[in-house]
């Protein structure tokens, strides 16, 4: 593997961050959030709509996720979890691409 | 916004520095900038020094570029927050606002070069489609861009992924043309940092 740019190296100083610093939401909620994958049936409407139509999210959303017994603040952290856990499949899906696009180059 | 936390729970340095800056400024401070101030070791502290790598950090795309990449971006996620600042911010940057317009009305037909259009194509289709191909990447490295250029405009794509999609689930305000204008001369100014 060649050594992570700065720029990744940056993204990824955050995710460690959000997924394994201290925090109100437990590190497996952040890593389901993170991951948009096993979430609490509460938290799926809110979060899915992060990941896929953000535009869509209503206070009621957020509302449903505080009925079921989220804080504020574990809302923000989960929210932030969703989103930059999809912008970091987007980054790795990007850069895959471009070493296989490298590879293909080198090899022909 | 949407979480009372992110409207008044800040400490009292905090409160009284966004008084100042409104002050200042004359122009309410932009939710995308209290957003950081917020329990900053969390997120804010982190992604603005991701952010401000990718946007102003060295790469052969010029700044306004990459606020153009940003606004276009923001464009595809419909994130009405940030298609307001950073086209405001990438006109600014260019000088010219009819070259932003342009983009955004249609890519395509847009009077801007192959390899910066290529770039905006793969971005476009990375955001939407949520994966690339490596002959999309063939394509645009055909078109004259290096492969750390490539690098940096994923860069941006993932900073403003992740700002989009905050805009919207939060809500941040929209501001009027004076606040964005605002927000784009300290963005030009002062970065991301």
């Amino acid at each position: 593997m060649p050594t992570e740019g700065k720029k990744r190296a940056a993204h990824r100083a955050l995710e460690d961050r959000i997924l394994t610093g201290a925090a109100r939401a437990s590190a497996e909620q952040r890593a389901s959030a993170f991951g948009n994958a096993d979430l609490r049936p509460q938290l799926d409407g809110l979060l899915g709509k992060v990941v896929a139509r953000p535009t869509e999210v209503t206070d009621a959303d957020f509302a449903a996720a505080q009925a079921a017994g989220f804080s504020e603040d574990e809302l923000f952290e989960l929210v932030i979890c969703a989103a930059v856990g999809q912008s970091a499949r987007l980054y790795d899906a990007g850069l895959a691409a471009l070493a296989d696009a490298v590879a293909a180059e080198e090899n022909s | 916004m949407r979480l009372e936390v992110l409207n008044s729970g800040y400490s009292t340095g905090t409160k009284l520095l966004f008084a100042l800056i409104q002050l200042f400024s004359r122009q309410p401070v932009p939710d995308a900038a209290r957003l950081v101030f917020y329990r900053p070791d969390f997120y804010g502290t982190r992604a603005k020094e991701f952010t401000h790598e990718a946007m102003r950090g060295p790469s052969a795309w010029s700044v306004a570029d990459r606020e153009l990449m940003a606004a276009y971006l923001s464009q595809m996620n419909e994130s009405a927050f940030c298609i307001g600042a950073h086209t405001a911010t990438a006109e600014r940057a260019y000088q010219d606002g009819q070259k932003v317009a342009a983009v955004l009305a249609d890519l395509d037909s847009a009077p801007i070069a192959q390899p910066l259009m290529a770039t905006l194509r793969m971005l476009g289709k990375l955001t939407s489609e949520g994966k690339v191909s490596a002959a999309d990447m063939q394509e645009v490295l055909a078109t004259g861009v290096s492969s750390q250029q490539v690098e940096d405009a994923l860069a941006v794509c993932a900073a403003f992924n992740t700002t989009n999609r905050l805009a919207d689930a939060f809500g941040f305000e929209v501001l009027s043309p004076e606040g964005f204008e605002a927000g784009a001369k300290y963005l030009l100014r002062r970065g991301y940092r």
